[in-house]
């Protein structure tokens, strides 16, 4: 099976959508959130928000590891590059991210600071044992799909007594921030959405299993459905949302069964669990404080935790007054209702991380959808 | 001993020094032995700091410039030299002149590896010959280790346009149909796969090419004026440059997914890498904004030369005083493409 054409028919996805038009009830309206960024982007790539019934709305929800990495972390990383002289290995998305004094990764390294992209924590430690006279820091984001990797990296290290390398780990876990949406102060004073499921993450719960969203069907009777990041995928499991709120259930059902089993990937908890613990609480960004959402570093791995061995402290950083992150990722606003989308806040000048990571909503609408907003004259 | 004896340069351990750039005996040995003897024309053989030139009467001068500076400098498929031949013999053509001469300047970083820059220049010389296009003058510096990243080149290269034709990013017009000459990714990709941190196999080579003779054969199968513009996809793909022509020609332009053209193995190694097609340099690949009346001849031209055997049409010029560039995807929606803010794939050419 050719995974990249088969679950991108076309007439596939034209049957699905007149199937998802007939189960529709004529009557209500559905709102369901895609939590993953990797869902938020592919709904904006393909066009899927076109196939839906007017009645259907996907929310965009705060999946997206680099869009709620706090301006505060940003700058962690930018001094440990700048002042502490250490070489910071990040993935390419966290390079733009603005943060304080004008700065971001990017134009950090323009000022000297050595910087340098990898596409795995494994790349790092190369870095590290290629510049045994440096000290390298792995600037670790993500949710639960890219923790294993971070945790068998320190255990690595551990492993070959590695004298300069260490983590900054900013982890964060994703039924913490499905359970903040749906219940904290702040989502109450800016005012719930109305959400009838979710369209539950696909690579992080390949890691985790489909049985931690139990709790928030039972508890909060909110359907759940586990969907592959292929646009099918999503669309199937649309369909299965619509017909779990047609029938009155609020199960957790799995999609993505190629790749996704109720217990996930126990090799992979288990090494999680041997390097990582919870914090009690870590900064969102937009979503404020959130506890017991984030990892650090156990102390049998105190070596290579960034934060202990250069004393590093955490310094919050407000967003821009105007900037409607917060609002977006939590689903409350869309990237239009935001002032500053599109005019002060564009790809080339983001304001927010919303813009700046390709799985950001304001990202993926402006890349892909802006058009709708403004009337175009056919030739 | 005999007379007037000079070592020569060797070019199996030597390296670059400081004295290759001094204009004195050392340079001049560097070029003679090397740049001149791979070059050999009759302009390099005056010996002079620059090259008298003859026009066709009744032509237009074209002239363009490229600088390289991509890393690695070998890849699968080809080298800096030949690339640098290529870009530039391609810019001249696209506004459909005949490229007629090239001069390349070398900017060498002391210690590179002679026998390195050997295989360069002897690539862009057959480059070069393939092309039809000599280099006829040339220069040569050296900076210090750590100040330059092995070798630089810039090629700049002078053509010669009938009078009164008049190709160029400005002339699209709604109603014009949108070609491509061939499968697009493959320089980018290619080069990605030999950088140091993402080693991984493929068959996929660049395509670096020099297309002036596609383009030759092209022109001459449609009416003059019928081409509106020429452009090669490089930095920033197919969807950069089809950005660019709409906001040049202050139109709006739409594509058919399904009809561009993309190896399976350029779309497999998109896909782990994250990176998306039509964002990815070509080398030898054109893009052609034509007269719908004659799209068909234009297509049929460009298969019938052995670069634009995968030639596809796959879109239209539409009025759209916003400019994008939109595209029906494969999936049944739609979607822009956008301009990117930053470049993808860095020192990609």
């Amino acid at each position: 099976m050719k995974y990249v054409d088969e679950y991108r028919d076309g007439d596939a996805a034209r049957r699905l959508a007149d199937r998802i038009a007939a189960e529709a009830r004529p009557d209500r309206r559905y709102a369901f959130m895609e939590f993953c960024g990797g869902h938020t982007h592919a709904i904006a790539r393909y066009g899927i928000g076109e196939l839906l019934p007017p009645n259907l709305r996907m929310v965009h929800g705060p999946g997206c590891p680099v869009c709620v990495l706090p301006i505060g972390r940003i700058d962690q990383a930018i001094g440990l590059a700048l002042e502490r002289e250490a070489i910071v290995c990040t993935y390419g998305d966290t390079m733009r991210v603005p943060a304080s004094a004008g700065l971001s990764l990017m134009k950090a390294k323009a000022r000297g600071g050595d910087i340098r992209m990898v596409y795995s924590a494994a790349d790092a430690l190369k870095v590290a044992r290629a510049n045994p006279g440096r000290e390298v820091v792995f600037f670790a984001i993500g949710f639960e799909t890219t923790t294993p990797p971070t945790a068998l990296v320190i255990r690595q290290a551990a492993a070959e007594g590695l004298q300069n390398f260490s983590v900054l780990c900013c982890h964060v876990l994703t039924p913490s921030a499905i359970t903040h949406i749906l219940e904290s102060p702040e989502v109450r004073e800016y005012g719930t959405v109305p959400i009838d499921g979710f369209v539950g993450p696909a690579h992080v719960s390949i890691v985790i299993g489909s049985a931690p969203y139990e709790h928030f069907a039972e508890e909060y009777r909110k359907p759940v459905v586990i969907a592959g990041f292929e646009p099918l995928d999503v669309m199937q499991a649309v369909l299965m949302l619509v017909r779990q709120v047609n029938e009155g259930r609020a199960e957790v059902e799995n999609e993505f069964t190629r790749a996704v089993t109720p217990e996930g990937n126990r090799a992979a908890q288990a090494v999680v669990s041997e390097v990582f613990e919870l914090r009690e609480r870590f900064e969102w960004r937009g979503l404020g404080e959130v506890p017991y959402s984030a990892l650090k570093i156990r102390p049998a791995f105190a070596a290579f935790d960034a934060e202990l061995r250069f004393g590093l402290h955490y310094q919050g950083v407000p967003d821009h007054k105007q900037c409607e992150c917060g609002a977006i990722l939590r689903g409350v606003k869309r990237p239009t209702d935001c002032k500053l989308f599109g005019t002060v806040c564009t790809p080339d000048n983001p304001m927010g991380s919303c813009m700046v990571s390709s799985e950001g909503a304001c990202a993926a609408h402006y890349a892909y959808g802006r058009f709708k907003d403004i009337p175009v004259v056919a030739a | 001993m005999k007379k007037d004896y000079l070592r020569p340069l060797d070019f199996k351990q030597g390296r670059v020094d400081m004295n290759h750039g001094a204009g004195g005996r050392a340079a001049a040995q560097l070029v003679d032995e090397l740049f001149a003897r791979a070059f050999d024309n009759d302009f390099l053989r005056q010996g002079d700091d620059g090259a008298l030139l003859d026009m066709p009467p009744g032509h237009q001068l074209v002239m363009a410039t490229d600088g390289h500076v991509i890393s690695p400098l070998f890849f699968p498929g080809g080298d800096i030299g030949a690339l640098s031949v290529h870009g530039t013999v391609n810019d001249v053509a696209m506004l459909g002149a005949k490229p007629l001469y090239l001069s390349a300047s070398f900017i060498l970083e002391e210690g590179f590896p002679l026998a390195d820059l050997k295989r360069i220049v002897e690539s862009m010389a057959a480059a070069s010959r393939e092309a039809g296009v000599p280099v006829v003058t040339g220069d040569t510096k050296v900076v210090e280790r750590g100040k330059g990243d092995g070798v630089f080149i810039a090629t700049t290269g002078l053509g010669a346009v009938p009078a009164g034709r008049r190709i160029g990013g400005a002339l699209a017009r709604p109603g014009d149909a949108v070609l491509v000459s061939g499968t697009l990714g493959e320089h980018g990709v290619a080069v990605l796969s030999k950088r140091e941190s993402l080693e991984f196999e493929t068959a996929i080579v660049s395509d670096t090419a020099a297309l002036h003779g596609l383009v030759a054969q092209l022109l001459a199968a449609v009416p003059e004026g019928a081409v509106r513009t020429l452009r090669d996809p490089t930095r920033g793909g197919l969807a950069t440059t089809l950005n660019e022509i709409a906001r040049q020609s202050g139109v709006g332009i739409d594509l058919d997914e399904a009809a561009i053209p993309v190896l399976p193995q350029v779309e497999a190694a998109c896909e782990l890498l994250g990176l998306d097609p039509l964002y990815i340099a070509n080398e030898g690949k054109c893009i052609v904004v034509v007269d719908a009346a004659h799209a068909e001849a234009a297509l049929d031209a460009l298969r019938a030369h052995p670069l634009g055997r995968a030639a596809a049409r796959i879109g239209r010029v539409t009025d759209d005083p916003h400019r994008f560039v939109q595209m029906a995807t494969r999936f049944g929606g739609r979607r822009v493409v956008d301009w990117l803010s930053g470049e993808q794939l860095p020192r990609i050419c």
